[in-house]
């Protein structure tokens, strides 16, 4: 029987970042992963990361996983794909599927890091093709290049949910609306306000009542819930979709842990039945760990340095690094980790009503109700000033551990500070040279270049764009407001298009004056 | 939940019993609320019984959804139910793939 140091049961960022440490410490690892390319979820990912730079920030999610296949492939990783472990037998027997057959393989350690799987919610008609996970949705889209349909309506305001929408519009869908049974929405206010100012509509408190279609979804309705999740008669919408995208949260794949005979809890803070697991991510058994979504739902970076401690601590228990070492190591990697469980939706947050920023700054009503931060909230930000000549403003307005654009600006004008959730403030006397690299670096797309009154009238914005095919200088259209509704006309006066941007084009429109702080996205049609 | 003598509200039949909740196995919400009655208190009984989370998904899709109406069914919470047992093979498998398994020696 083949043996092996450590054996990785999924090839995900947690799995490989494990592998990648086990690895250079000197341990032989080998990584099993069921599907037929490795990276787990991360290769769907097409948006740039939160973080800060240790945390791959600004970085695109399938980038990072380049990264980590490049790395283990340097540090002699061997990953093993189709290979679909089947079980978990004492003394670390492995049983794995590849082709037509199973091997038994034995491993001196073994970390499970199996992911999680999507929830489904019941309506009449949840069955009918056309009814789709939204990770399912962004696999088609990312991975295989389909589209999942033309007209989807998105259940689930959480992160999921925002980001996947984002990506179907993007991919040339057209989102009817978002909805959500709770009142606020869950995910970062960043990635509601690009949806929203793309005109998506989020319906908060109210949930799917039936999907139509006799072989397909041809339709849904959906109504307002009460605060008891009845549905409040009359209210319901109807939309005629041929997707409906479910974003209704993760659990833990965590079976083979509870096979392999791992004490198991039922956490409702980790999204489900997850093994227990000590601060190096090892189990109740001796030698087996459990690292990313498998032991608690959060999600990609936060999984990489768990997965990281767990090939620390497995190298630190056979014996290729001291104890010491181990410990020191794993410190930096936890340090890393508290930095990301920061602000306003750290794991600990969950279910707490947030009514102020760290700052003290009432946070913005609107966008936790409607998806966008309000003209009458956003200039109480410290990242909205107003001069003269061209300056940032940037509509951050959640604590969230992030801060990529105090390095993107060279002149100093954005400063995050020491605390990396803190609100960015934008210096009210620097010199900023409208380079632009703040736009492109805002992971939440959030930041805005302004020249408020240009001298004949109108203003000049500039503003992350990462729609295909581009706007050409010139071009006539319409100015749309962060509530996603045409408010005056524009001209395209510039788009710029760097590589040191990374995809994210930066368009500049001009439009009258008293527009600057109103128009936030653009579209070709004419319809003011 | 091995609290036999247990005493259930009367089974009332609801609305959206022909509601379909294990996708693979064609199983209704009100087979397995009708099941909970039949004396079936864990979900491993649930499983043996009706075969929910037996099919192709093995459960990814209505584990969580199963045990939410087991649960609301014996009026405990979802987290005090446990889970089914974990058992090889964890995907589905062919069987001459199983059968030709030598158990490691070659």
């Amino acid at each position: 029987m083949k043996c092996y140091e450590l054996i990785v049961i999924g090839a995900g960022p947690a799995g490989l970042s494990a592998a990648i440490e086990a690895a250079k410490r000197g341990m032989s690892v080998v990584v099993y992963d069921e599907n037929s390319k490795p990276g787990g979820q991360l290769f769907k990912q097409i948006h740039k990361f939160f973080g800060s730079k240790e945390h791959h920030a600004k970085v695109r999610g399938f980038r990072i996983g380049e990264e980590l296949l490049e790395e283990a492939s340097k540090q002699c990783v061997k990953v093993v794909l189709n290979a679909t472990v089947i079980g978990i037998f004492p003394e670390k027997e492995v049983t794995v599927k590849i082709e037509d057959h199973v091997e038994h393989v034995k491993g001196d350690t073994i970390l499970i890091a199996t992911g999680a799987s999507e929830n489904m919610v019941t309506f009449p008609g949840w069955t009918l093709p056309g009814v789709i996970g939204a990770g399912a949705a962004q696999t088609m889209m990312n991975l295989h290049g389909i589209l999942p349909g033309e007209r989807v309506l998105m259940l689930g305001t959480g992160n999921v949910g925002l980001v996947v929408s984002f990506q179907l519009l993007q991919a040339g869908c057209e989102v009817v609306a978002l909805a959500d049974a709770a009142p606020r929405v869950g995910g970062y206010g960043v990635h509601a306000a690009k949806v929203a100012r793309c005109g998506v509509p989020f319906y908060l408190s109210h949930t799917i009542i039936s999907a139509e279609g006799n072989d397909h979804v041809t339709g849904v309705t959906i109504g307002e819930v009460d605060s008891n999740w009845q549905i409040i008669p009359n209210s319901e919408k109807h939309f005629d979709v041929d997707t409906i995208c479910l974003a209704v949260g993760l659990s833990p794949m965590s079976k083979l842990c509870d096979m392999a005979g791992c004490e198991m809890e039922d956490s409702p803070a980790k999204a489900g039945f997850v093994p227990k697991v000590n601060e190096y991510g090892e189990t109740s058994v001796s030698g087996i760990y459990a690292a990313g979504d498998v032991s608690g739902i959060e999600e990609a970076s936060s999984a990489m340095i768990e997965g990281r401690i767990a090939g620390i601590a497995a190298a630190a228990k056979l014996g290729y690094i001291t104890e010491e070492e181990g410990k020191k190591q794993i410190t930096e990697q936890e340090e890393a980790l508290n930095g990301l469980r920061q602000g306003m939706f750290a794991p600990g947050m969950r279910g707490q009503k947030i009514t102020t920023t760290e700052e003290g700054i009432a946070i913005s009503e609107n966008l936790l109700s409607h998806g966008y931060v309000s003209d009458e909230e956003i200039d109480r930000f410290p990242g909205v000033t107003h001069k003269s000549g061209i300056h940032p403003v940037i509509e951050c307005t959640q604590n969230i551990p992030c801060n990529p654009c105090q390095d993107a600006c060279k002149m100093h004008c954005i400063k995050v500070g020491e605390h990396i959730t803190s609100l960015p403030q934008v210096d009210p006397v620097g010199k900023c040279t409208g380079c632009g690299m703040c736009v492109a670096s805002c992971s939440g797309q959030a930041i805005f270049l302004l020249n408020e009154d240009c001298g004949d009238g109108t203003a000049e914005i500039t503003m992350p764009y990462e729609f295909l095919p581009l706007p050409e200088i010139g071009d006539k259209g319409t100015a749309w407001s962060r509530k996603g509704e045409p408010v005056c006309k524009a001209e395209v006066v510039s788009v710029k298009s760097i590589k040191a941007y990374d995809k994210t084009n930066l368009l500049t429109i001009k439009v009258p004056k008293e527009f600057a702080m109103k128009a936030r996205f653009f579209r070709k049609e004419v319809l003011v | 939940m091995n609290d036999r003598s247990r005493e259930l509200k009367p089974f009332v039949p609801a609305p959206d019993d022909d509601m379909i909740i294990c996708r693979c196995e064609e199983i209704t919400k009100g087979e397995i609320r009708k099941a909970v009655h039949d004396g079936m208190f864990t979900l491993t009984e649930i499983r043996r019984y009706l075969r929910t989370g037996m099919g192709l998904c093995q459960g990814q899709t209505c584990t969580k959804l199963v045990k939410g109406i087991v649960a609301r069914e014996l009026g405990v919470k979802p987290s005090e139910l446990g889970s089914a047992t974990g058992r090889a093979p964890m995907r589905p498998i062919e069987m001459k793939i199983l059968a030709n398994d030598g158990g490691g020696k070659k």
